[in-house]
């Protein structure tokens, strides 16, 4: 039988696979499909400091071959979460992963440190959030304010950190290694393409936000690519994620170099994704003679 | 037990119940043994990444069954409409919260527009001869339902927007004489909005079923956003989880 673990800076998860931030809430409501010990690891919908109500309605959009949303990071807050959801969510057998979002390094900062006196496993630092002391651009979007960000919260977090990268940007190589440099443990990617779509009826955007995040299977060449382009300037471990929705999606993303993946969009289609998914792995490596699932990663032979 | 699952179902009928609108019987034996009037399945659309959110309209729970009746709107529908007695579809239900009939021997009022009207049905049952629909369509031809409600002891009134059918006008021009204790109502929001002004306006509880885009359709991404009014100010509820029924005073009913 293959080994399915995976050790990802210092967190031990029992397989590759990772619900992916937002799309699992805080993974009570999959819990009625399957054990959530099913999964590696569940990373929790986007916290920020107080308690945020989101983006109002449309906030879905389907796309070909994916989907937008503007959910705008509608969440509890921290504080609740660690009172309401953590306790619950800790007892289910799977690595708590904690993704934060805030408008400030210092909001990044104070979760970091409430969360480090917490029993999350990990921290993921969602940096595509806008940075509203510096004219509003993503924190994701330059190589600096990235840094930064990852400074700042690497001196409050005493948890492994992972750093979530935004797509939307020119060299991704360029803010994978400017992160690392900052003090990441791991780099966590991609999030959400920028996108939009219209309503040929009323001229309107179907979004109320006019735009919003692209997910889903599209995503998957972007991300396979980003992933093989930042893991080969990074040494510290990659965790691949975007539009993965087949055992073969999470194939492709360990070869392109990722050491484990997330999924998101694809739970909304099949809920049972993860169980098909592990099944369809375990079968490949145990069909290969891959004694471990590790040892796929970053294996591709490029031209 | 799991309050929803998926499932692969078989399409046992398929009618076509005037142009555009399909009528289907699906065997799904635990999600009917579940199932509640109000709640909903979330269809999958092989090659799409969303489900399609559809409303039960009738639940047969000795046979197992659960009975659709939805519009084609778009490409979803139109996949779903083109599938055949014998094929299969995968449904995940049964899920929201349903409406909560209370006492049935009140006069229950149920307004419905276009295809708004399916949801009802099954809600209507219990009421027997003390419910009333007043329903509304475009035109003649798309009058659904309205045998469906009359052999459930249930009085229909129809209005139609050109008047081929019934009373030319809205729903609300349908009611102005009639006495009711409650009222249960789905269709378009400037509808619900009225309705539930006029609800609010005679004292009597007014129950809205509603209709927003979605992704998981179990409370998990939350997708399908609602303005509601809470004891701390308004806020997002969510229709597949908190919903789709809400008691329309709970509602921000805005543009
Ligand atoms: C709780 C609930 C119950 C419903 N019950 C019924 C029913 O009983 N009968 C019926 O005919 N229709 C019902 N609808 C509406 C139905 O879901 C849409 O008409 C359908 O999703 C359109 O899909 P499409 O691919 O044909 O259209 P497209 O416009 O191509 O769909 C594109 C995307 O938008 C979404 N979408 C488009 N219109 C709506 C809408 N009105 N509501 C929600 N999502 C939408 C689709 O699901 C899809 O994700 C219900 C909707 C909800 C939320
Ligand atoms: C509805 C929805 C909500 C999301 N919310 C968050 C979030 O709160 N924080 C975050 O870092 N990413 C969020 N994401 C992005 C996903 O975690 C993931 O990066 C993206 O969807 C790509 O993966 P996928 O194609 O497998 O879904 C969200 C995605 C979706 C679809
Ligand atoms: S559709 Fe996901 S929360 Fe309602």
């Amino acid at each position: 039988m293959a080994d399915l673990q995976v050790n990802i800076a210092g967190v031990t998860f029992g397989n590759p696979l990772i619900a992916a931030s937002g799309t699992f809430g805080f993974g009570r409501e999959f819990a009625q499909f399957y054990p959530l010990s099913t999964l590696g690891g569940v990373a929790c919908k986007g916290l920020t400091l107080r308690e945020r109500a989101g983006n109002p309605p449309p906030r879905i959009a389907e796309t070909p071959g994916g989907m937008l949303n503007s959910v705008g990071l509608q969440n509890p807050g921290v504080e609740h979460f660690i009172r309401e959801d953590l306790p619950w969510l800790r007892e289910q057998g799977t690595a708590v992963i904690a993704n934060i979002a805030g408008n400030t390094p210092e909001e990044y900062c104070k979760m970091a440190e409430r969360l480090s006196e917490a029993e999350v496993d990990m921290v993921e630092l969602n940096i595509s959030c806008p940075n509203v002391k510096q004219g509003g651009a993503a924190f994701g979007t330059s190589c600096e304010s990235a840094a930064a960000v990852t400074a700042a919260v690497r001196r409050y977090c005493k948890k492994p950190l992972m750093v979530k990268l935004s797509p939307n940007v020119t060299d991704i190589g360029e803010i994978a290694a400017a992160v690392e440099g900052a003090g990441a443990d791991a780099l966590s990617m991609i999030n959400t393409l920028t996108g939009m779509r219209i309503d040929l009826r009323t001229r309107r955007p179907i979004l109320k936000n006019n735009t919003g995040g692209l997910s889903g299977p599209a995503l998957l060449p972007v991300a396979l690519r980003m992933v093989w382009q930042a893991s080969s300037r990074v040494k510290i471990p990659v965790v691949g994620l975007g539009g993965i929705s087949t055992w073969r999606d999470v194939v492709e993303m360990l070869l392109a170099g990722a050491s484990a993946v997330q999924i998101g969009t694809v739970l909304f289609s099949d809920p049972y994704a993860p169980v098909k998914i592990l099944e369809g792995l375990e079968a490949y490596l145990n069909e290969n003679e891959i004694p471990a699932v590790s040892e796929l990663t970053g294996k591709v032979k490029p031209w | 037990m799991k309050s929803y699952d998926t499932a692969a179902c078989e399409i046992l009928k398929k009618a076509e119940i005037a142009p555009g609108f399909f009528d289907l019987t699906v065997s799904c034996a635990e999600a009917a043994r579940k199932a509640r009037a109000g709640q909903f399945a979330q269809f999958l659309v092989p090659g799409k990444t969303l489900r399609r959110p559809i409303s039960i309209c009738g639940i047969d729970r000795a046979n197992g069954t659960l009975r659709f009746v939805f519009q084609v709107r778009g490409e979803g529908t139109r996949a779903l409409s083109l599938l055949n007695p014998g094929e299969p579809v995968n449904l995940l239900a049964p899920l929201g919260n349903g409406f909560d009939l209370g006492d049935t021997s009140r006069r229950a009022l149920f307004v419905g527009g276009g295809i708004g009207v399916p949801p009802l049905l099954e809600a209507a049952k219990p009421f027997g001869k003390n419910a009333v629909l007043a329903a509304g369509f475009r035109s003649r031809d798309a009058v659904i339902l309205k045998d469906d409600f009359e052999s459930t002891g249930c009085e229909t009134r129809i209005a139609t927007d050109d008047g081929s059918f019934g009373r030319r006008g809205l729903v609300l021009d349908l009611i102005g004489d009639l006495a009711f204790d409650v009222v249960f109502a789905c269709g378009p929001k400037p509808m619900l909005r009225a309705i539930a002004k006029l609800a609010a306006e005679r004292g009597v509880p007014c129950y809205v079923s509603m209709e927003e885009r979605m992704a998981c359709g179990i409370g998990a991404c939350l997708g399908c956003a609602v303005k509601l009014r809470g004891e701390n100010g308004d806020y997002f509820g969510h229709v597949c989880k908190d919903g789709p029924v809400f008691d329309a005073e709970t509602v921000v009913w805005e543009e």
